[in-house]
């Protein structure tokens, strides 16, 4: 798990994490990107803001989460703070397991819970102002996909 | 009981600061009671902390509810809902 001001490398991290283990026989990876358009408003630029301590520990907290909960190898979360362009890569989640459908579900879930629980805030430069992204209730309804039923 | 006070994000624009040191009155106890005395100072404080606000809180950077109680020394952080990812 990183939080960085520096871009990374899809590739050179999925080398790096499936490096020497044979019984991987699925990655899978999201990456998320700054776009240059959001609700209709043209975006020049994105500054990320995170609270350091609680950011990495809560982001620890969903990767043992997902390893608690699917059969999965190893992850790699890295997360961008800073300011960011159009283009920009973001935030990346690698997940690696023996077969694709553990894989696929904890990455989903990460992504998930890493927007909805993770202390990072967007704000938005506009040409000519300012402004902090609000958090959106779909992403609060993804995240809530994966509640356990009460048993 | 003194504590260790951080804003964030909006909040920390909207309040103007990013941390302060704390000396609570006795009555203060638990989030609830915190974010009512940081709303009776006033401006922006009164509206951002309003009820029906939405914001976070943070005790040792651990999510808190209203009922949680503060401790001596403890790290608390006040915050608008994540947006990351």
């Amino acid at each position: 798990m990183r939080v960085q001001s520096e871009d990374f490398d899809l590739g050179a991290e999925i080398t790096r994490l499936r490096a020497g283990n044979a019984k991987i026989g699925a990655v899978a990876s999201f990456i998320g990107l700054v776009r240059d358009l959001n609700d209709g408003d043209a975006v020049a630029s994105m500054t990320l803001e995170h609270y350091p301590g609680m950011t990495e520990r809560s982001i620890e907290a969903i990767i043992h989460s997902a390893k608690a909960r699917w059969n999965i190898y190893d992850v790699l979360v890295i997360h961008r703070v800073g300011r960011l362009l159009p283009c920009d890569q973001i935030v990346l989640v690698i997940v690696t397991s023996a077969h694709r459908g553990d894989a696929f579900a904890a990455c989903e879930f990460l992504m998930d819970y890493l927007k909805t629980r993770a202390p990072f805030w967007k704000k938005e430069e506009l040409p000519g102002s300012a402004r902090w992204v609000d958090a959106r209730q779909s992403d609060d309804a993804a995240a809530a996909r994966w509640e356990k039923p009460a048993t | 009981m003194r504590i260790r006070l951080l804003y964030f994000a909006r909040l920390r624009e909207a309040l103007g600061t990013n941390s302060e040191d704390a000396d609570l009155p006795d009555g203060v106890k638990d989030v609830a009671g915190l974010t009512e005395w940081l709303g009776a100072r006033g401006g922006a404080w009164t509206t951002e902390l309003a009820a029906g606000r939405a914001y976070r809180v943070a005790i040792n950077q651990e999510m808190a509810n209203a009922e949680t109680r503060l401790s001596e020394g403890a790290e608390v952080a006040i915050f608008p809902p994540v947006t990351g990812g």
